[in-house]
């Protein structure tokens, strides 16, 4: 049997193309020095990892929310419809980015976080239209908000890309803005109990303008930290 | 060990690179998948045979799905190259319970899209041999001062060929650019006259020299028909 596969293989080394024959130094070099790999496990099994160690974060932050005005805010279907449409996000956003950071999985896996996305942002706008329309609204700070997004969303960003870089994504920059994505509607979800206010136009404008810098940051940054792990 | 039986030739590469829509020879694809996907499988444990034999039977493979992509000839080497390194890099990232060839069709379009992007940004010298020739001379063409020597001759004869007042009021007026007055002190003759002459002779001339070609130099010799045709001089 041994001695047929040798004879197998070598009649297929006498069949080769020459073109294959300029491969061998690099072959041998990388077989040379083959080790063992511990196989990665599967995107949606990292994807829940990740989604685990943001919810510990959300929940080691719990003690210094209002509980209490937490539960009169999610009262509100539009601030309800928010907060599930951020966390439907981040949850979809972190498996698409997961799934496209594998070699061979479709495409369409980007798509997965569209209709949480319109859904945040559709129920965000509701209640800005709420906040324009009653009279005497206190004006917000929303000052504080933007520094907590941008603030919450740079270590999920470095935790996420972290552990993208260890697959393969072949296309790094739409992994990292779909990993930004995550992370800034994970970073709106933790917000949730900490917003003193409802969403009025300039609170959702700054809202969305931190949001748009997670993504674009993640997309140019991140992309180059995940070129040069693929 | 992985032991890799696959039938070696171009059939091969070129039926594994058609894509999965358009895999006729599924019961081929499919064996030789399950045999790359076990090899995988045994490099991931650090099998370094299996390895090479799943390197090697990927070369055509790859080559074939790249030239599929588009990649120039003289640049499917350096692609093959790229997904080789790729192959290395992203091993960890196949699970054996998933047919190989897509993940390794995945690894290649991308690198050959790479290459072919890095080619177009690459600048690339123009080959024109015959540029030097094409490219126009700003000098005088060759030629030029034998035409001009010609044209001069032929305005030359067409002048001598004037009758003898039409000719000094062109030789001082048009060509020696003297005054009225200095040309009617030299000729002898009136102001009037030397107007009438000259209006006359450029008549006479324009008539001659209008004709292209050879009839120029015969019109230039019928000085004698500007005589008889009512050109007199004053």
């Amino acid at each position: 049997m041994r001695g047929d596969e040798e004879h197998t293989m070598s009649e297929r080394a006498r069949l080769r193309p020459d073109d294959d024959r300029v491969h061998d130094d690099l072959v041998e070099a990388l077989a040379g020095d083959l080790r063992p790999v511990r196989r990665l496990p599967s995107p949606g099994l990292r994807a829940l990892i990740w989604c685990a160690a943001a919810l510990g974060a959300g929940l080691a932050l719990m003690p210094f929310a209002d509980l209490e005005a937490l539960h009169l805010r999610m009262a509100v279907p539009d601030l309800r419809y928010a907060a599930l449409g951020a966390l439907l996000t981040a949850l979809t956003a972190t498996v698409a980015a997961f799934q496209t950071s594998v070699p061979g999985r479709s495409l369409r896996w980007t798509l997965l976080p569209v209709a949480p996305a319109a859904l945040w942002v559709s129920a965000s706008g509701l209640g800005c239209l709420r906040g324009v329309t009653v009279p005497g609204a206190a004006p917000p700070e929303a000052g504080g908000c933007f520094a907590f997004l941008l603030g919450v969303s740079l270590p999920l960003s470095l935790a996420l890309v972290w552990m993208l870089r260890r697959a393969c994504p072949l296309r790094p920059n739409l992994t990292a803005a779909l990993a930004g994505l995550a992370a800034a509607a994970a970073a709106a979800v933790l917000l949730v109990p900490f917003h003193p206010h409802d969403a009025t136009a300039a609170d959702l404008a700054l809202h969305g303008v931190a949001v748009l810098l997670v993504i674009g940051v993640n997309g140019l940054a991140g992309g180059r930290l995940l070129t040069r792990g693929s | 060990m992985v032991a890799l039986a696959l039938p070696a030739g171009p059939g091969l590469t070129a039926r594994s690179a058609a894509g999965p829509a358009r895999e006729s020879g599924v019961s081929l694809d499919a064996g030789l998948d399950g045999t790359l996907a076990a090899a995988m499988a045994a490099a991931q444990a650090g099998d370094g045979e299996a390895y090479r034999r799943l390197l090697r039977a990927c070369l055509p493979v790859v080559a074939g799905m790249a030239r599929a992509q588009g990649v120039r000839p003289d640049a499917v080497d350096d692609v093959v190259q790229d997904v080789l390194l790729t192959i290395h890099r992203a091993r960890a990232t196949y699970d054996p319970g998933r047919p190989f060839l897509p993940w390794l069709r995945a690894i290649t379009q991308r690198r050959a899209i790479d290459g072919m992007r890095r080619a177009g940004r690459r600048p690339r010298e123009v080959h024109d041999p015959i540029a030097y020739e094409a490219e126009a001379d700003g000098g005088p063409a060759p030629g030029a001062g034998l035409e001009a020597r010609d044209r001069a001759r032929v305005l030359a004869r067409a002048v001598a060929a004037l009758p003898e007042g039409q000719r000094q009021a062109v030789e001082h007026l048009a060509l020696g650019e003297r005054s009225l007055d200095e040309a009617a002190e030299l000729t002898g003759r009136s102001k009037g006259a030397l107007k009438v002459n000259l209006h006359r002779a450029l008549k006479a001339l324009r008539r001659t020299l209008g004709r292209d070609g050879p009839e120029a130099d015969r019109g230039a010799g019928d000085g004698a028909d500007a005589r008889g045709r009512g050109t007199h001089d004053v």
